[in-house]
C-alpha cells in the first residue's frame, strides 16, 4: 500500500492548515471547532477556539494574555514527545525552541508523516527547551529569515556590545525594544548570563510575562517596574519596553535614552535605521537562513512546505538541492498588530 | 580592522554629536597606532586607495553566491556592500581579520586589477561587521556622518585640554597618514608638528540663521549687507610654501578645482564662495555640483564648467594676520588689494546697499535669479572669528518655494537608507494633461513617512525598470526647493534647486496637483 501524499489529508483552508481526518487546524487564524497551537504568540493563538490543544506552558500563556474564557472553551495539556490519536491521525509535540511551550507539531497517518514547525530557532535560548528536529516526510517550514543575508550574530555578542555601550555612556539610560513574550525574558536571561546582576527595569506590559517565566521555573533576577523607579535610579539601567512603548512619553523620564532594539530584522541597516534606533541588536528568536536549511536536511523530509516569510529563496535553494519545494502562502501570520512589529517591518512573533 | 568595524557600526546609527564624540575618542584612546591614524585617515578622507568598482565586487560575490538567491537578496538590502557583507560564506574562524594598516598599506600599492583578489582573502577572515567595513573601505563609501571637524575635536579632547581644535586645524596639512607625530603631540610626547610654510587652513566665521525676531531687533545702520551665493564656501590660502583651497570643513579641494589654483598667484588667505561662472554670470548650482562630483576634472569639463570665486572677506595678506581688524576694515583692505592684484577667476562679491529695515526686505525677497541664497548681513565692526559666534554674521535665505506634485517613480536610496524606496521622481500637469518629471527629491520626510512611503510604492507599483518602480500616478506630494531655474537639460525645461518633500498630501487628489505652468512662472528672472 502506497501512503497517500501529505496533500490529500493536510490542507490549507481559510483558516489555516487543516489536517483532515484529524478534524483540527493548527495555528488557525480565525476561532475554530479544533485547534492545535504552536505557540502563545498573538498570530498563532488567536482567542476564541473551541477545544485547544498545546503545552501546558502555552495554554497557561494563552490564558495570560487572552484571558481564560477566550483561551479556548476546552483545553488540554500535551507533554512534549507524547503520543495522542486524533481520528486516526498520530500526533505529539516536539521542542521548538523559539519561546517557553513553543512546539513543533507532528502528524503520522496511514505511514506518511508531517512535522509542522510552527516559529523555531536553533540558537542556544536558557528561557525554553532547544529544537529537536523530527524525522519526517514533509517537512512545514517558517520562514520568517529566509534570505541569506539573515545569519544572525551569537546573541551573547550581542549582549556584550551592549554592556560596551553600557561602559561607555554610563550616565545614559539603555532602553531595548523587545516583545513581551519570548525576547524580553530571553534578553534579560542573557544579560543574566553576562553577568549583569542590578535590577533590569520593565515596562508595564512586560512584567506579568515574566512573573509567569519565573513560575515555570526561569528565573529572572531583580525585576522592578518602571512605573515607580526614581530617576536617578535610570540612569546608567538597562530597561525593557515593547517597541511600541518606545516612543511613549514615559521614555521621557529616562536619562537621554539610548534606544535598542532586540531583532532579527536589525541585521539590515536600512530597516535599524528606519526604526530610528540607535543601537541595533540582532537577537532573533527565529532561524535564520543557515539554520533554516540546516534543519529541513536534518529532518530528512524529500517535501518542504513554506510559510510565513520570505518563501521564494527558501524554495529556491531547496529545490537546488533536489527537494521537493512549495511556497505555502497562508496569509495572516506575522502581520498583526500588539507586538508585532509595524506591519511591514516587524519580526513575526 | 574589528575596532575600526565596531566603531563604524556604532557612528552608523548615532545622531547625536556629543555620542559621537564619546564614540571617536574612545576610539582614538583605546587603538594602537598606526591603526587608529588610519581610521582618522579613512573618516576623515585622507586616504588615496586603489579602490573596486561595483562590477568587481558583484564579480566576486558571483564566485561564492547562488545568483537568484543573491538578486533577491540584494533587491531587499539595497546596498551592495551590505548584502555582500552579510551574504559572504564565513571562513576560518581562527585566522583572525587583517590589521586595518595591513589593509591599507596594501590597497595603496595595488593596482585596480590586483584589488579583488585581496579583498576576498581578507573577507575571508572577516565576521559580518568587518566585512562591510572592509567593503566600505574599498568602495569608497564609509559615510558615517562624521567631518573632519568633529575628528579633529575628538583628537583635541584626546589632548585633554593641551592642544586646541584650532591649533590642529593650522597643522593638519603638514600631516600624513597614519598621523603618529599628530597622536604624540596630543598624547605630550612629542612637539608640536611644524606647517613649514604649508598651506593651513583657517577655522572660518560662520552666521547665524536670521529669524523673525532678530529682524526686529536688528540695528541696520551697523550691518553691512550682501549676496548669499549659492554655491560652496571656501578658503583659497597661498604663499611662498604652496597654495591650496578648502572647504569650510577644511577639505582639501585643491586637485579637484585646478583652474581656481592656478589663478592663485598671490601671498593671501582669502574668503569666499566657489561658484561656476561664465561671462561673469553664476550658473546654477547644478553646474557647480558636477565640478564637486570630480576629483580630477577632464579638460573638457574645466572647460564647460568653468569655476571662479566670489570674495567675501580677507584674514592674511602676505604674513599680517588681519582677522583681529573690523570687517570694514577688512573689507578695504580687500578691495584695495583685489584692485591691484587683480586675480584672473575672482571678483569682488559687491556690497549691497540698504538704509533701513523695508529695503533689506525688499533686496532678500526680490533674490530669485540663479546663484543667489539670500543675504549676508555682517556687522561691520566684527572681527573675524572662529565658529559661529552670535549676533555677528547672519544669514538670511530667502522663503522656500513650494508645488504639489504626483509621484511618478521610487528607487532604492543608497547606503544608509538601502531597500527601502527613499528616492522619489515627480511631476506636474502640463496643459495637454500629461504628467511631466520635474525633479527628485530623497529627503525632507521623517522616517515614518518613509516607511509609509516605501509601503505605497510596494503596493502601487506598476511597472519595474531595473531597480526604478513606476508608481499609480495617485499621490501627491508637497515639494519645497529654493529656486527654480531654467534648464534646457531637463524634458520640464527646469531645475530644482534643492528640492525636497515637505509632506505626504494623501488628502489632495493627483489632478489637483499643480500644474508645469505654475511652477515655470516660479523661475528666477535673472537670465531672461
Ligand atoms: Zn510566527
Ligand atoms: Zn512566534
Amino acid at each position: 500500500m502506497t501512503a497517500p501524499a501529505a496533500e490529500t489529508w493536510l490542507k490549507v483552508r481559510p483558516e489555516g492548515l487543516y489536517c483532515v481526518p484529524g478534524d483540527f487546524f493548527i495555528d488557525p487564524l480565525r476561532a475554530v471547532p479544533r485547534a492545535v497551537i504552536t505557540h502563545a504568540h498573538a498570530d498563532h493563538a488567536r482567542p476564541g477556539h473551541g477545544a485547544v490543544l498545546a503545552t501546558a506552558e502555552t495554554l497557561a500563556l494563552m490564558r495570560a494574555r487572552l484571558g481564560a474564557a477566550a483561551a479556548g472553551a476546552s483545553q488540554q495539556a500535551a507533554a512534549l514527545g507524547e503520543p495522542l490519536t486524533l481520528g486516526g491521525v498520530r500526533v505529539w509535540l516536539a521542542p521548538a525552541g523559539h519561546v517557553l511551550g513553543s512546539a513543533q507539531v507532528a502528524m503520522e497517518y496511514r505511514g506518511r508523516r508531517v512535522a509542522v514547525s510552527g516559529d523555531y530557532k536553533r540558537a542556544a535560548d536558557p528561557t525554553c527547551a532547544g529544537f529537536e528536529p523530527v524525522r519526517c516526510d514533509v517537512f512545514v517550514t517558517e520562514a520568517t529569515f529566509a534570505l541569506p543575508v539573515f545569519r544572525h550574530p551569537r546573541a551573547g555578542g550581542e549582549i556584550a556590545r551592549l554592556l560596551a555601550s553600557l561602559a561607555l555612556f554610563p550616565g545614559r539610560s539603555h532602553l531595548i525594544g523587545c516583545y513581551a513574550l519570548g525576547k524580553c525574558q530571553r534578553v534579560i536571561a542573557l544579560l543574566r548570563q553576562a553577568g549583569w546582576q542590578r535590577p533590569i527595569y520593565l515596562h508595564g506590559a512586560l512584567m506579568a510575562l515574566c512573573r509567569l517565566y519565573e513560575a515555570f521555573g526561569v528565573p529572572l533576577g531583580d525585576l522592578r517596574p518602571l512605573a515607580g523607579a526614581a530617576k536617578a535610579d535610570l540612569a546608567g539601567a538597562i530597561v525593557l519596553a515593547p517597541p511600541s512603548a518606545q516612543a511613549d512619553r514615559w521614555s521621557g523620564r529616562l536619562a537621554d535614552p539610548v534606544t535598542a532594539l532586540a531583532s532579527g530584522w536589525m541585521q539590515v541597516r536600512a530597516r535599524a535605521r528606519a526604526r530610528g534606533v540607535e543601537l541595533p541588536l540582532v537577537i532573533s528568536d527565529h532561524a535564520d537562513w543557515d539554520a533554516l536549511n540546516a534543519t529541513i536536511d536534518e529532518t530528512g523530509a524529500e517535501e518542504v512546505w513554506v510559510t510565513h516569510g520570505a518563501e521564494e529563496a527558501l524554495v529556491h535553494a531547496a529545490s537546488r538541492r533536489g527537494l521537493r519545494a512549495r511556497a505555502l502562502r497562508l496569509i495572516g501570520y506575522g502581520e498583526e498588530g500588539g507586538e508585532a512589529d509595524g506591519a511591514a517591518d516587524g519580526e513575526a512573533p | 580592522m574589528k575596532p575600526f568595524a565596531a566603531l563604524l557600526e556604532r557612528l552608523a546609527f548615532t545622531q547625536a554629536r556629543g555620542a559621537k564624540l564619546a564614540l571617536l575618542q574612545r576610539y582614538f584612546a583605546a587603538t594602537p597606532d598606526p591603526d587608529r591614524g588610519f581610521g582618522l585617515a579613512a573618516l576623515t578622507g585622507g586616504l588615496r586607495l586603489a579602490t573596486a568598482r561595483p562590477a568587481q565586487i558583484r564579480a566576486l560575490i558571483a564566485t561564492r553566491t547562488d545568483p537568484e538567491l543573491f538578486a533577491l537578496a540584494y533587491d531587499y538590502v539595497g546596498d551592495l556592500a551590505e548584502t555582500v557583507a552579510l551574504m559572504w560564506p564565513d571562513g576560518d574562524p581562527g585566522a583572525g581579520p587583517p590589521g586595518l594598516a595591513e589593509v591599507i598599506g596594501a590597497l595603496e600599492r595595488a593596482s585596480r586589477p590586483e584589488v579583488p583578489a585581496r579583498l576576498a582573502a581578507w573577507l575571508d577572515c572577516c565576521d559580518a561587521s568587518e566585512r562591510l567595513a572592509l567593503l566600505k573601505l574599498i568602495t569608497g563609501g564609509l559615510r558615517v556622518g562624521v567631518s573632519a571637524r568633529l575628528a579633529k575635536v575628538a583628537l583635541a579632547g584626546l589632548g585633554a585640554g593641551r592642544v586646541s581644535v584650532e591649533e590642529i586645524e593650522e597643522v593638519w596639512h603638514a600631516l600624513a597618514p597614519p598621523y603618529g607625530a599628530l597622536f604624540a603631540w596630543l598624547e605630550g610626547r612629542g612637539e608640536r608638528p611644524d606647517p613649514a610654510g604649508a598651506p593651513s587652513f583657517r577655522p572660518p566665521m560662520l552666521a547665524h540663521p536670521l529669524e523673525a525676531e532678530d529682524l526686529a531687533r536688528l540695528d541696520v545702520a551697523a550691518y553691512r549687507a550682501e549676496w548669499k551665493w549659492d554655491g560652496v564656501r571656501v578658503q583659497l590660502a597661498a604663499g611662498p610654501g604652496g597654495r591650496a583651497l578648502f572647504s569650510r570643513g577644511a577639505e582639501d579641494m585643491s586637485a579637484a578645482f585646478p583652474d581656481i589654483v592656478a589663478a592663485m598667484g598671490f601671498a593671501a588667505v582669502l574668503d569666499g564662495e566657489l561658484l561656476v561662472v561664465r561671462e561673469g554670470m553664476v550658473a546654477p548650482f547644478a553646474d557647480l555640483q558636477q565640478r564637486l562630483n570630480r576629483k580630477a576634472p577632464s579638460a573638457r569639463l574645466l572647460a564647460s564648467h568653468p569655476a571662479g570665486v566670489h570674495l567675501y572677506d580677507m584674514l592674511f595678506e602676505g604674513e599680517e594676520d588681519l582677522r583681529a581688524l573690523p570687517f570694514a576694515a577688512r573689507r578695504a583692505r580687500l578691495e584695495t588689494w583685489f584692485a591691484r592684484v587683480r586675480p584672473a577667476r575672482m571678483t569682488l562679491s559687491p556690497l549691497l546697499t540698504a538704509a533701513d529695515r523695508a529695503t533689506l526686505t525688499a533686496l532678500r525677497d526680490g533674490a530669485r535669479e540663479a546663484g543667489i541664497e539670500g543675504l549676508m548681513l555682517k556687522r561691520a565692526d566684527s572681527p573675524y572669528l572662529a565658529g559661529r559666534p552670535r549676533g555677528l554674521w547672519w544669514k538670511w535665505k530667502r522663503a522656500p518655494l513650494s508645488i504639489d506634485a504626483v509621484l511618478l517613480y521610487a528607487q532604492h536610496g543608497h547606503g544608509k537608507r538601502g531597500g527601502l524606496y527613499s528616492d522619489y521622481t515627480f511631476g506636474l500637469w502640463r496643459e495637454d494633461g500629461v504628467l511631466v518629471p520635474v525633479g527628485k527629491a530623497y529627503s525632507g520626510f521623517t522616517d515614518a513617512e518613509l516607511l509609509i512611503l516605501d509601503r505605497w510604492i510596494r503596493a502601487h507599483t506598476i511597472a519595474r525598470f531595473g531597480p526604478v518602480r513606476e508608481v499609480e500616478k495617485a499621490l501627491v506630494l508637497e515639494v519645497a526647493f529654493d529656486a527654480a531655474q531654467r534648464s534646457a537639460r531637463h524634458k520640464s525645461g527646469v531645475a530644482l534647486r534643492f528640492p525636497r518633500i515637505s509632506r505626504i498630501r494623501a488628502d489632495k487628489p493627483a489632478a489637483e496637483a499643480d500644474r508645469l505652468a505654475t511652477l515655470l512662472g516660479l523661475i528666477g528672472h535673472a537670465d531672461d
